[in-house]
């Protein structure tokens, strides 16, 4: 333990501690009446802290013997993260505010869990592994119940914790099968005991337990059933934070530990994990079709989208790697600006989340309207988009790696899927008249949706440079 | 003799009777957090039995920690089952039940 070690840890440590002064701060002084200004706050240092790890560059260091590893998948996990809840702050500030939700806890829960984001992406040793999975896990279960007296909300919440506790034991009755048959925790122990190509028994029962605690954290099927309940339970802008960050940190938690971990008996993991990628996007692409709450529907197609992530990580290359990273950047960016524009549906100051309140709505607002509909062409997969290029990228990572069979199931899912992000675009467009929406003109949201809608036009060109990160990041994870 | 397989054995029974412990219940969610415990002290006499066997001290860290854990775990699920209950007035498995689909 040295000064060099705690350097490495220096971003976490600066959160952590900016979590427990903002707390203090806050009881001390004027409570809630502190919150709007901690929500800008923090927006503002996770912006911070990004472009410090982001720009810092440098190599692959380790911390701790070994136990919390800062290499360049790390950073580009932990840049998505800070980057998504930064947006997700600023964007439920005035929501809440309106409906007094707006308590001073929100963004120290909120920081909370984005420490124990990073600290998963960054985990090299399951102790760390399981601190920074729950350290995300207790600030998000209490983040669902934000809404303490609402039934739904303490639903969701109660939902979440009892099954989020269920896996967080399968992933740890996972971890001590592995110490015990390893002998270590340390991640580069145990892909020295698994060997190469055959793991002893007890390895294959621990890599099974881990992969299905960590297919409850990404909300894959058949471990999904939590996901449209909390959904549809929680604060709107709470939902748009499970949908991006935590899916991301879980989907690099995931690829770190199958490659980091069990990188040497790739063949065993990748029949579980193509397994798991077809449930999700079956399930996610034909449950969603009866849907008429959107924030249920947004549910169902994250499990789809995990779906397509899981993909790329099921190939097992490097490739694979960056094809989900690629993915998991694009599908945060969509994500932010299709739930920017659910928290625009109101009426008379009332949250709206019926689809069929979509009725005409272009007619009446012909710019958001349009901004939808390249947002959710882009989910769909329509070519010229950069949804398009995200499922393109997972499928030939399919196909290089002689799994064309999962490329074709992953196409037949899409193409079913694209059939309720269509049905909400011809609401909009070609829906009975209705008045089913007024207000929601805040000027923040329509500048997320715009952006995010501008992303899904624009990175056509390049990406915006992410695949290179992207690339970088595989090669460093995937040796 | 008592070997390593014994504590398995039991570890492997009370992690399975925690699981039945969460979904075969229909009654009360307090045994579900009850349960929850099983299933993590399970994890712990696995993770002790096998620190012993190997001689290493990481397995015994291992437990300090998900106590730690569990205990936190504990009370944010007993805090969410006290605003549960607040706004229901009933704490039944079966009446945890206004979303479905």
């Amino acid at each position: 333990m040295s000064s060099a070690d705690f350097a490495i840890l220096a971003p976490e440590i600066l959160l952590a501690v900016y979590a427990m002064l903002a707390l203090l701060g806050a009881v001390y002084t004027r409570k809630d009446g502190l919150a709007p200004a901690l929500v800008w706050i923090t927006a503002i240092l996770f912006v911070l802290v990004a472009a410090w790890i982001g720009l810092g560059g440098g190599g692959t260091d380790v911390a701790f013997n070994g136990l919390f590893i800062d290499d360049a998948f790390s950073r580009f996990g932990k840049v998505v993260v800070l980057l998504s809840a930064a947006s997700i702050l600023v964007m439920s500030q005035e929501y809440m505010a309106r409906r007094g939700l707006l308590r001073f806890e929100y963004p120290v829960l909120v920081t909370l869990a984005a420490i124990g984001m990073m600290v998963m992406v960054s985990a090299g040793d399951l102790i760390a592994l399981y601190m920074g999975l729950e350290l995300q896990s207790l600030a998000l279960y209490v983040v669902a119940a934000l809404r303490r007296d609402s039934v739904k909300s303490t639903e969701a919440g109660l939902k979440y914790f009892v099954l989020g506790a269920l896996s967080s034991g399968l992933l740890l009755y996972g971890a001590s099968l592995t110490y015990g048959f390893a002998g270590t925790t340390l991640f580069s122990g145990i892909i020295e005991a698994a060997g190469e190509g055959t793991a002893s028994l007890g390895l294959l029962f621990g890599l099974v337990f881990i992969a299905a605690g960590l297919a409850f954290k990404v909300s894959a099927a058949p471990f999904h059933m939590w996901t449209p309940d909390v959904y549809e339970g929680s604060p709107t802008p709470i939902t748009a934070f499970f949908a991006t960050a935590p899916k991301v940190a879980a989907m690099g938690l995931f690829a770190r530990v199958v490659h980091d971990a069990f990188g040497g008996v790739v063949s065993d993991w990748t029949q579980i994990v193509a397994l798991l990628s077809v449930a999700s996007m079956f399930l996610g692409a034909v449950a969603a079709i009866g849907q008429t709450d959107i924030k249920r529907l947004m549910a169902y197609s994250s499990i789809n989208h995990m779906g397509f992530a899981l993909m790329g990580l099921a190939s097992g290359t490097a490739f694979g790697v960056q094809a989900m990273l690629v993915y998991m950047a694009i599908y945060v960016t969509m994500n932010v600006g299709t739930f920017a524009f659910i928290l625009t549906m109101e009426k008379d100051g009332v949250p709206v989340v019926r689809i069929d309140a979509l009725n005409s709505y272009a007619s009446r607002e012909p710019t958001k309207a349009l901004a939808v509909l390249v947002l959710m062409f882009s989910m769909a997969g329509v070519p010229p988009l950069v949804g398009f290029f995200g499922k393109f990228y997972v499928l030939s990572a399919a196909v290089q790696a002689d799994m064309a069979w999962l490329a074709v199931l992953g196409v037949i899912a899409s193409a079913i899927a694209a059939y309720y992000y269509l049905r909400i675009v011809y609401y909009m467009y070609f829906g009975e008249p209705s008045d089913a929406l007024n207000g929601g003109r805040s000027p923040v949201l329509w500048g997320f949706l715009m952006a995010s809608a501008a992303a899904m036009v624009l990175g056509v060109v390049n990406l915006f440079g992410v695949e290179g990160a992207a690339a970088l990041a595989a090669q460093t994870l995937v040796n | 003799m008592i070997g390593i397989e014994h504590y398995l054995t039991v570890a492997a029974a009370l992690f399975v009777i925690g699981i039945f412990g969460l979904f075969l219940n229909r009654k009360n969610v307090i045994i579900i957090l009850m349960s929850v415990e099983l299933m993590l002290l399970a994890v712990n006499i696995n993770l002790v039995a096998f620190s012993a066997y190997l001689g290493d001290l990481v397995g015994q860290v291992f437990t300090l920690f998900v106590l730690t854990v569990a205990a936190a775990e504990a009370a944010i699920g007993l805090a969410i089952l006290v605003c549960f209950f607040r706004n229901r007035g009933t704490i039944d498995v079966e009446d945890v039940n206004v979303m479905k689909g």
